[in-house]
């Protein structure tokens, strides 16, 4: 073939002298280049200025640069080894991490693996005609860097099946990529990653409420007694941290917007002036936080269990516990639904894992919400946004089946379902922000719905040219 | 526990029909389970659903005779079954699991007679993951369509996330009814995940496997195919199947009686004009069968005795299967399969009075033993008829007669020559027919003594033995799944590695590993 892949593909797992990882990615990534064409980004540019990881340094990982989409350099990094790290929890704790799989757990490894990275491109694909209707270059640009990172984090997890799973792990990446978003006939795993994005507004809070559901999923991967899941997915957070960034500052602008708007105007519906409602913004909070709630699974779980015991997924900064790290004898208390009234349970606390990362997603998104309401007050408004009880609109879990409003009352289904237009998003308010959806490609510009950004990517001007059209 | 129910009572399944396709729906409700402590999520099945499904199955045949092909598809998005539900079998006692594994086998088996005898052939539509008892339900249907969308997948996880086998007779049809190679059935059958679309039909797990926007049209072109073929008669009557409203244990023509360690069945012949008696003395036996060894797993000897007429039993046999005739047939051999698979040590009483004839008589010939009493005065009789030679084979495929005297088939030939006339007890013993036959003196103290004697030896002995002696001759798929659950699966439920305190099966869904003991045994 003559490619030069330790050119194309920047890692750090010494790909050059790996024979069979080279010939497993030789045939993968030609198929991932034309998933891309198919399934990638629907508007076609230029180049984009992005930033490449090309090492694990400091400096490697902020190199910025025009690049043609097609040819962006997706890399294979994994965090620097600790080579005294020992597993932190579970039946092998205090046992030196291992290198390799062992058979024992390559079932559930490789599961947990396939689970994440059917994530990564199925965001992409979600997002695919996003690019369409931006409203600005700036945050065109910050899109498409969103979706090269979503597709290098497809690539790390490819790397781990390849590198350590044989035939089955190579069959598994082959299907990461037959399986597409919303296709009727190979649906991605999930359910929240076969809805399609369909405006910005449904972006940022995807970026916000779902990309940090991954946040979440990936720190307890970090965790694992597997070394290079657990390196890989040490990377890969660096990388969802701006994608965090890329939701809480979006959010941010639309509500300065708002409320720039309200004031302008007086007038709490600023819809007439090219505007998003409070109302609405609420409306897709509700949404989107309920959606990414159903992303940890049911209150209680025997798989998650499992895989903490056998010391394959840990907790959330597992390290920092003041526990055991065994969990055989702790108790939790999860949240249910008993003759119609919100109740707790005491559960053995290793099968209530889901409701641990859960709470602490929760406490994470208040500080998004608290953000916007600090906005609303900067602009003498009053702090009206919230996040809704956790048993809001739940499909999955203890709260299934049931009907929960969003201030945490049991209601019956014909009530909830009454009220629901003023609770989620309704076919009119969906009508008017794809009605703001105007694509504005001039450099310095931007859509009026939302407001600019306090400053540029890399020490860039806002109205530099980020994507070349 | 009553195993009597009807469609309009149904928790866990939906019947739908459509001209001469009926679907059987699994739709489980979760928190319905038939006792305390578990709930059925994603579709898994306990006791309660499992007497759905035999309800289901059976009236199908009896109250659809419009019905060709039957549909069986599960409501999830994206689970088809999970199986049995774990949590309920690590809660039940070793007896109940066993129970419930012999009756969730025998309405397998019966999905495969509907479609061998009846001409309803079962078509698994596999919409979502099959797992464990999940695939082995699509395994006793005649074709499996599997959905192929990237996700889904058939497995057997009983080994290694269980530690036990697949309790539905999942490996025995793997090898012997869809011809999976034996590396290959290894492979999967230790592979946690299971197997997915292209690979399951390369392997031979699946027939097919369909794209999701292809799945409905091809299960409906397949129902087309497999009602075209089907031999159902056209405009039979509707057969109906009231409810049996026994009280306690006694039915309208079947009664049993308690005693300590053992339970005297009566089976009353028909009286004049009584068109109805066999089906329904079908159904009550079936029923008490079901019943007595759910309810009642202490009494250990069925004694089985008839009352009535030979005349009137031997007249309420028509010996033709046209409809409904053959129908009952079928459903007399399946109730008769089930005695031979009771774990019970079965004695029958041919008294004075008696009416075992033709099909009656496979009742005593499916006994251990059979004891007939010599009174002059009164003499008790027997009298054999088509019904013994080949209408109600066993599981080995053979008549009760061609298995008592497999060695000897000249005796069964000579037999055929013996229909028609009443066997007294000297000629029957002469004939091989009865193990016994004490005078009218010497029988009571002789049944005692036989029944205590019984009761005094190992439960577990007794049933190992009986089991081994009740099926001579070849070995069939049902044969070996019924023997392998009885000896392997019983014996790896009860050894410390699946059901001791570290075991797989104990500490599945606890979060605790499973501690092995390493020792091959």
């Amino acid at each position: 073939m003559g490619i030069d892949y330790t050119e194309r593909i920047p890692n750090n797992v010494d790909l050059a002298e790996d024979r069979r990882l080279k010939r497993a990615l030789e045939s993968w990534q030609p198929r991932f280049l034309q998933w891309w064409a198919e399934m990638g980004p629907a508007l076609p540019t230029q180049d984009v200025y992005l930033r490449t990881a090309v090492a694990v340094g400091r400096e490697g990982w902020a190199h910025f640069d025009h690049v043609p989409l097609p040819e962006y350099r997706w890399g294979i990094f994994l965090a620097e080894r600790d080579t005294d790290r020992r597993v932190a929890f579970g039946q092998h704790k205090g046992q030196p991490v291992w290198q390799q799989v062992p058979g024992e757990y390559r079932a559930d490894l490789q599961r947990l693996i396939v689970i994440q990275g059917d994530t990564e491109p199925a965001s992409v694909e979600q997002q695919r005609r996003l690019g369409l209707s931006a409203p600005s270059l700036y945050d065109l640009r910050n899109l498409f860097q969103v979706n090269v990172e979503e597709g290098r984090h497809l690539w790390a997890m490819v790397y781990l099946l390849h590198a350590y799973f044989g035939r089955s792990g190579r069959d598994e990446a082959e299907a990461l990529l037959l399986r597409n978003s919303g296709s009727e006939d190979s649906p991605r795993i999930l359910g929240a990653f076969n809805e399609e994005t369909p405006d910005w507004l449904s972006f940022f809070m995807f970026t916000y409420f779902t990309d940090r559901d991954g946040k979440y999923q990936l720190g307890t991967l970090k965790e694992s007694a597997f070394d290079p899941l657990s390196r890989t997915c040490e990377f890969m957070l660096k990388e969802e941290a701006h994608h965090m960034f890329v939701g809480t500052t979006g959010v941010d602008r639309v509500v300065e917007r708002t409320a720039q708007l309200m004031r302008e105007h007086d007038d709490e519906d600023v819809r007439k002036y090219g505007g998003i409602p409070l109302n609405v913004i609420q409306k897709y909070i509700n949404f989107h936080y309920s959606v990414s709630l159903d992303l940890f699974g049911g209150e209680t779980s025997t798989n998650v269990a499992n895989y903490y015991t056998a010391g394959l997924k840990g907790r959330w900064q597992e390290e920092r516990r003041k526990d055991d790290h065994l969990l055989t004898e702790a108790v939790a208390v999860v949240p249910r639904i008993e003759d119609g009234r919100l109740a707790e349970a005491r559960l053995p606390a290793l099968t209530a894992l889901n409701a641990d990362l859960r709470g602490e997603y929760v406490a994470d998104c208040v500080t998004g919400v608290n953000r916007w309401n600090r906005i609303l007050v900067s602009h003498g408004l009053d702090p009206v946004l919230y996040l809704p009880h956790v048993g809001f609109n739940r499909k999955v879990g203890a709260f299934a089946g049931h009907h929960v409003s969003p201030d945490g009352r049991v209601l019956a289904e014909l009530d909830w379902e009454a009220a629901a237009g003023r609770w989620l998003p309704a076919a009119e308010d969906k009508t008017h922000v794809l009605s703001l959806m105007r694509p504005v490609y001039e450099p310095g510009k931007i859509a009026a719905w939302v407001a600019p950004p306090r400053s540029g990517i890399n020490g860039r001007p806002f109205d530099y040219e980020y994507v070349h059209l | 526990m009553s195993f009597d129910t009807d469609p309009g009572r149904y928790r866990h399944l939906r019947l739908e029909f459509d001209g001469d396709v009926a679907r059987i729906v699994l739709a489980v409700d979760e928190g319905a389970g038939i006792v305390p402590g578990y709930d059925l999520k994603l579709n898994s099945y306990d006791l309660g659903v499992d007497i759905e499904l035999h309800d289901a199955v059976q009236r199908l045949r009896f109250e659809h005779p419009e019905v060709r092909v039957v549909v069986l598809t599960g409501s999830l998005d994206r689970v088809f079954c999970a199986g049995a539900n774990i949590r309920m079998l690590a809660q039940s006692s070793h007896p109940w699991k066993v129970n419930f594994c012999k009756f969730t086998n025998e309405t397998r088996n019966a999905i495969e007679d509907a479609t061998a005898c009846s001409g309803q052939t079962y078509l698994a539509a596999v919409n979502g993951t099959a797992a464990g008892g999940g695939y082995e339900l699509a395994l006793a249907c005649e074709r499996i369509i599997l959905v192929d969308d990237g996700s889904t997948a058939v497995s057997l996880p009983e080994v290694p996330l269980l530690g036990v086998l697949p309790g539905t007779g999942g490996l025995t049809r793997l090898t012997d009814k869809r011809g999976v190679r034996k590396d290959l059935a290894d492979v999967f059958a230790t592979r946690s995940e299971g197997v997915r679309g292209r690979t399951a039909v390369a392997w031979r797990l699946v027939d097919e496997a369909v794209p999701r926007s292809r799945f409905e049209q091809t299960v409906r072109k397949r129902a087309k195919e497999a009602a075209a073929r089907s031999a159902r008669p056209d405009g039979a009557r509707p057969v109906e199947l009231p409810p049996l409203r026994p009280d306690g244990y006694a039915y309208s023509t079947v009664t049993a009686v308690p005693e300590e360690h053992q339970v005297t069945i009566t089976v009353r012949g028909p009286e004049a004009g009584d068109d109805g008696w066999l089906l329904r003395m079908t159904r009550e036996l079936d029923d008490l069968i079901l019943r007595l060894r759910t309810n009642e797993p202490e009494l250990g000897t069925w004694v089985i005795r008839t009352e009535g007429d030979i005349d009137a039993v031997l007249a309420a046999e028509p010996g033709t299967d046209a409809w409904p005739h053959g129908e009952i047939r079928h459903y007399l051999k399946r109730t008769l399969k089930r005695l031979d698979v009771t774990s019970r040590s079965l004695i029958a009483l041919i008294e004075p009075g008696s009416c075992f004839a033709g099909p009656l008589l496979e009742l005593a010939l499916a006994c251990d033993r059979q004891y007939m009493q010599d009174d002059p005065d009164r003499p008790a009789e027997i009298e054999l008829s088509h019904a013994n030679f080949g209408d109600y084979p066993m599981g080995n495929g053979l008549s009760r007669l061609a298995a008592r005297f497999h060695a000897e088939p000249g005796r069964v030939a000579a037999l055929e020559k013996e229909q028609g006339r009443r066997l007294g007890p000297a000629e029957a013993l002469e004939l091989g027919l009865v193990t016994f036959a004490p005078d009218d003196l010497d029988w009571d103290d002789e049944v005692r003594l036989a029944l205590e004697e019984r009761a005094a030896l190992s439960p577990d002995a007794l049933t190992g033995m009986e089991a081994s002696l009740r099926f001579a001759g070849p070995e069939t798929m049902e044969t070996k799944i019924f023997a392998r659950l009885a000896a392997w699966q019983n014996w790896i439920f009860t050894r410390p590695n699946a059901s001791g305190p570290e075991g797989a099966l104990r500490s599945y869904g606890t979060g605790r590993r499973p501690v092995y003991d390493r020792e091959r045994a």
